[in-house]
């Protein structure tokens, strides 16, 4: 329990840590002893220079979502255009086959600003916040969230060039959006405007590919200018308060990124292309409290480190599906 | 943050300490603090820009039907646009970042394409997930989204005694109007509706709201053919009057509700 909460207080800014010797059960412990056996190091240094004498390189589940991420505001796309009616309305808040769908933060900055308790956000809310914890809470970053595709763009650029020694990524403090979240949503109530909706990319961008581009979305390509050139996924790491609050939905969702320490070779192949990178703080040696470990609330379910993983250590799983099974 | 280090703050509080040289990786993490801060900041404040264009009363738009108070609208409305998918001759259009705190909040501009009631059940009410739009007002008739008023006395074609032939806005015009005695259902281009009046009373023929207008003699003269446009307690400012009104810039406006608002 205390473990988990050290996770989720990672998702609001804490730094990764060891598990104190209460956390760690006795597997663990014994197969962290059993890692730092002498011919243990040097088996896995072979295997490593075997990797990278070979590298595997494997798209699967970021085609999935690029493919995802597509159909899905497509969808809100042609439900407008040629009047399908499947999903109207932005990522906001719409309407799915005439069901209300509010996203969290927005309709809290509404309920905030408004003074009010409207029934179909309460409805929309509560649709969204189950929907998003079943399939993984943050699953929404990385599975629908337009200006996450755009960032994913905007990142492959930025590690373009910083190989080159052209940018440098410049690190801030993941407390910055818990933070940011909270004086949003008390902004909202003092000043009964939705400020944080005024610089709020995803709207922007939701709207923008839905009704037709606006000025704002200069906007949007500054802060992406500041991802390619300043700081590696800025927005989506320290700032964005609707990624905190998928975050929390998804906390305790069904749907996880599980790691196998046994099979893990620590090489950090995973915290390399990790748009979260602190989830995987676990896959560090020593860091891991149990043999099997979930990654976090933070995790974005992207599926990137389940790629990028040469042993397989990090797989998808379906808590409690295989008892059902 | 990796590290668990005392804030390097803390050490200089103690007053006789000697000036510690911070490490490396103590300046790294004290420039990241800074970065943070910096950026929190700035973020807040960019956010704050959207209060300006608010302050300075730089737009009176004209809301959708039921639009609640100016203020509460901003606040109310979650700017997903539902309304903006549901109305027949698209005449919602969303407010882009130059309207501040309205980014993403629907308006009407009446004279490119008004609200004519196509919808005849106001869409637009019934889409709206949050009631920024209320849904008290379930018909045309008790909608108050603004008011018409003569604007341009002198422009006015009845006031000049004149009658109107052609298109009331050329044939370039996009706009769409509801002709009930040619297609009750479907809207269709103004463009493809010339008039020939003898007397120009476009805003009253057009206006969808019994009662909201009419023309009024200017001179107890039988012999004065000169007519003025009167707006009426009825009117509900939709704007269908702006939008036909044939001289350009329009004679009649509409006042939206956010002025009136702001004048009380």
């Amino acid at each position: 329990m205390k473990w988990f909460l050290h996770s989720l207080g990672m998702m609001f800014g804490a730094a990764a840590r060891k598990p104190d010797e209460g956390e760690l059960t006795d597997a663990a412990r014994s197969m962290m002893k059993f890692k730092k056996l002498p011919e243990q190091v040097k088996d896995r240094k072979a295997k490593i220079a075997h990797e990278h004498e070979f590298p595997v390189v494997s798209n699967k589940w970021r085609n999935r979502r690029w493919a995802s991420i597509v159909i899905l505001n497509l969808l809100f796309v042609v439900s407008y255009w040629f009047d399908v009616q499947l999903v109207e309305g932005a990522l906001t808040a719409s309407r799915f086959f005439g069901f209300h769908m509010a996203d969290a933060f927005s309709a809290a900055q509404v309920m905030l600003a408004f003074k009010d308790v409207m029934l179909n956000l309460v409805i929309g809310t509560t649709t969204v916040i189950v929907a998003w914890w079943l399939v993984g809470g943050r699953a929404f970053c990385s599975w629908i969230c337009p200006y996450h595709l755009l960032a994913e763009w905007a990142e492959m650029l930025h590690l373009k060039l910083a190989r080159l020694g052209l940018a440098k990524d410049h690190v801030f403090h993941r407390g910055l959006r818990t933070v940011l979240w909270g004086l949003f949503l008390a902004l909202a109530f003092l000043t009964g405007y939705t400020i944080y909706e005024y610089i709020n990319p995803v709207g922007i961008v939701s709207r923008a590919l839905i009704y037709g581009p606006t000025i704002a979305v200069f906007w949007v390509l500054f802060l992406l200018g500041v991802e390619v050139f300043y700081s590696r996924r800025f927005w989506c790491r320290y700032i964005c308060p609707m990624g905190l609050t998928y975050g929390i939905t998804g906390a305790a969702s069904p749907v996880q990124v599980e790691y196998n320490l046994e099979i893990c070779l620590h090489e950090g192949e995973c915290r390399k292309v990790c748009m979260v990178p602190h989830v995987l703080e676990v896959t560090k040696m020593g860091y891991a409290s149990d043999t099997f470990e979930y990654i976090g609330a933070d995790c974005t379910r992207c599926g990137m480190c389940v790629d990028a993983c040469p042993q397989g250590a990090l797989k998808f799983k379906v808590r409690g599906l295989d008892s059902v099974i | 943050m990796t590290d668990e280090r005392p804030d390097p703050d803390v050490d200089e509080m103690v007053p006789q300490a000697p000036r510690k040289r911070l490490t490396r990786r103590e300046l790294e993490k004290r420039r990241m603090l800074l970065r943070s801060v910096g950026a929190g900041v700035t973020l807040l404040g960019l956010s704050f820009v959207g209060y300006f264009p608010i302050l300075k009363q730089l737009f009176e738009r004209l809301r959708p039907p039921g639009a609640i108070a100016e203020d509460d609208f901003l606040a109310a409305c979650i700017k997903c646009g539902q309304c903006v998918q549901v109305c027949p001759v698209q005449a919602i259009k969303l407010a882009d970042g130059d309207e501040g705190y309205g980014l993403g909040v629907p308006y009407i501009d009446a004279r490119q394409q008004a609200c004519d009631f196509s919808c005849d059940a106001v869409q637009c009410v019934l889409a709206c997930p949050t009631g920024a739009l209320t849904h008290d007002i379930s018909k045309k008739e008790e909608v108050h989204m603004g008011i018409a008023r003569l604007a341009r006395p002198d422009a006015c074609l009845a006031m000049k005694g004149q009658g109107f032939k052609g298109l009331a806005r050329g044939d370039l015009f996009q706009g769409l109007l509801r002709y009930e005695d040619i297609d009750r259902w479907n809207p269709i281009r103004v463009a493809d509706h010339p008039y020939d009046v003898e007397l120009c009373d476009l805003c009253v023929r057009e206006c969808p709201i019994t009662g909201a207008i009419s023309l009024a003699p200017v001179s107890g003269d039988p012999g004065d053919k000169r007519r003025m446009p009167v707006v009426h307690e009825a009117c509900v400012g939709c704007g269908a009057c702006e939008m036909i009104c044939p001289v350009e810039p329009a004679a009649i406006v509409i006042d939206p509700k956010v002025h009136k608002e702001r004048l009380a």
